[in-house]
């Protein structure tokens, strides 16, 4: 190493490049991982005007009609308060406890405490994160307050589930629906016999399209038309919230590794610059070209190699620390937060290309110099 | 007499600056039997630098026919012209241009990468090479461990492992103190008579010319008689 102080710094920069590009890649990656746990089987039926609007409770024998659908059940949001706000980010759904843990598979249930939870009409299931966080056991009572169905509600843990996948969310809490509706008939009955959302089951994922046109014909003209949608979409429609976000997100990771090709390309034509006349030297003893591309690609890929290699590494503990720092809220807006796979490739990938990127302007300049000009720079 | 190692008939090198043509040699004809010790003199800008260049491949003429060691060197490309180099030319520099980064060894071995030997053959070529000019304690010392005289003769060594027939010294001595530049001069000499190397070499220093069986001077690019 002729120069180790530049080296190095070039590679922990590359490194530190690379890192923050794995990170940003880990970010808008979790951001999608509820579009990877979401199943090709389920459709998902809502109010057509939005979210925030409910649909009747009395759709879901009318949904179960429709030919080709092979179950339904139903969430409604709850939105309450545990402990205080800050501590409350995390999903709360009232859930049709009959069948919503057939219709999903991917929260896993030991059957003693599914059948626990059936039993109780306050019982709750909470995902493993989820009790992790608050330190919540099986039998333990949870009060909450409510801000959309307002009053103090008392739930009592059930049931734990864990998640079939990585990308399974398992910071999620479910109650029986019934045990929100009985209340609500007798506080604000204007919020009761509603939900907030359906998930349909179909008999044929292929056929999708076509039950979910059916579902949406069979409540036109209603006082709540319906808009039905593959559980794809509908989660993609709530990432298209953040689309500017992301977009802001996936423009700053190219900026990154538009910088570290900089900071490499410099690093690259300065070493060539001073070995100018060493490459007239060898081009003198009779190496060509390619023995020449050979070591400034070389070098340059050896480089990048290096601090990719540490850039990615560093990832891991760098994604630990974005955890700890986003705290309580990390569960609630990251339900999934790994480093991929596929991330490292692409951080490995990134680094490859930013070397060999940064070592064309030298491996042309070292080729195309005359080996008396470059003689000249002797001394 | 010996056949001509070197021949050029009606040489021309001129170089262009804007819209300016600098002629810096003009139709030299020459010949250098094999087995000479030739020096090139003048003054600066007399272009006897550009002259050693063609001879060694390096630099091509804009006129005129240059044949060395048999082979016309006009019409080779730049990838046939380098592999003609690492065959023929062992070129010696005025600062020595060694590798900092490689030992003396690995700086003697450096042209024989371009030969099919194996490693071991080649480290023994080259230590057999630093032997030969004497340099056999310094095998694994960096250049910067080294004195000028002694680089210098790392790169003659450099020059000459592979063995080539004609050897091209740009100033050979032009760095050293006047000790080291006899030493040199005594190695080159002994190339010369006991290894039969033709020698051609550049230099401003009339006590090395003196060691040369023959020396032309040349100003303003032509041969001047003295």
């Amino acid at each position: 190493m002729r120069h180790p102080l530049r080296s190095i710094l070039t590679v922990l920069g590359i490194a530190v490049a690379i890192s923050a590009f794995g990170l940003i890649r880990t970010v808008i990656g979790a951001w999608y991982s509820g579009v990877e746990a979401s199943a090709p089987n389920r459709l998902i039926t809502r109010n057509a005007v939005s979210l925030g609007f409910t649909l009747p409770l009395a759709y879901r024998d009318a949904i179960r009609g429709i030919p080709g659908v092979a179950d339904v059940t139903y969430a409604h949001w709850f939105g309450g308060i545990y402990i205080d706000e800050k501590h409350s980010q995390f999903p709360q759904f009232a859930v049709d406890a009959t069948n919503f843990y057939d219709i999903y598979p991917e929260f896993r249930l030991p059957p003693e405490q599914k059948a626990a939870f059936k039993q109780q009409r306050n019982a709750m299931v909470v995902g493993r994160k989820l009790a992790e966080r608050f330190n919540w056991k099986l039998g333990d009572t949870v009060q909450m307050r409510g801000m959309i169905f307002p009053g103090e509600w008392e739930f009592v843990i059930r049931g734990i589930y864990t998640g079939a996948e990585k990308s399974t969310d398992e910071t999620q809490m479910h109650f029986h629906y019934q045990y929100l509706d009985e209340r609500l008939r007798q506080t604000t009955p204007f919020q009761a016999g509603v939900v907030g959302w359906y998930v349909v089951k179909v008999q044929d994922p292929k056929r999708g399209a076509e039950v979910a046109e059916a579902i949406d014909r069979r409540f036109k003209n209603s006082l709540a038309e319906t808009l039905t949608e593959t559980e794809r979409a509908f989660v993609l429609g709530f990432i298209s919230m953040s689309e500017t976000i992301l977009v802001a997100l996936r423009i700053i990771s190219m900026v990154i590794i538009g910088v570290i090709l900089l900071v490499l390309s410099n690093t690259m034509a300065m070493t060539a610059r001073e070995r100018l006349s060493e490459y007239a030297v060898l081009k003198t003893l009779g190496f060509g070209a390619r023995h020449l591309i050979f070591l400034i690609v070389g070098e340059s890929l050896l480089i990048a190699a290096t601090g990719g290699l540490l850039g990615i590494l560093i990832t891991y503990p760098a994604a630990d620390g974005f955890e700890r720092a986003m705290g309580d809220a990390m569960g609630a807006i990251f339900p999934a937060f790994d480093v991929a796979p596929s991330t490292q490739l692409i951080c490995a990938l990134m680094a490859m290309i930013v070397g060999l990127a940064a070592s064309l302007f030298p491996t042309w300049r070292a080729v195309q110099v005359r080996i008396v000009e470059g003689l000249r720079r002797v001394g | 007499m010996a056949d001509p190692l070197i021949e050029l008939v009606d040489v021309s090198k001129s170089y262009r600056r804007d819209t300016l043509e600098i002629p810096v040699l003009q139709n030299i004809t020459m010949t250098v039997p094999e087995g000479e010790f030739l020096a090139l003199m003048g003054p600066s800008g007399s272009g006897k630098t550009t002259l050693l260049n063609l001879i060694a491949g390096i630099d091509r003429p804009t006129g005129g026919i240059l044949r060395v060691a048999g082979t016309e060197l006009g019409g080779l490309s730049e990838t046939e012209l380098a592999q003609w180099r690492s065959r023929t030319i062992g070129f010696i520099f005025q600062f020595y241009n060694l590798l900092p980064v490689l030992t003396a060894l690995e700086n003697v071995e450096l042209p024989l990468l371009l030969t099919p030997l194996s490693k071991h053959e080649r480290r023994e070529h080259a230590a057999v090479a630093l032997e030969l000019v004497g340099l056999a304690d310094r095998v694994h010392h960096y250049p910067k461990q080294l004195s000028g005289g002694q680089e210098q003769r790392v790169a003659i060594a450099r020059a000459i492992v592979t063995d080539p027939p004609l050897l091209v010294a740009d100033e050979p001595t032009g760095d050293l103190d006047r000790t080291s530049a006899q030493e040199i001069m005594n190695l080159l000499g002994r190339l010369n008579a006991e290894y039969g190397k033709t020698i051609v070499m550049v230099t401003h220093d009339p006590r090395a010319a003196e060691r040369a069986r023959k020396v032309i001077h040349l100003d303003k690019g032509a041969f001047v008689q003295m």
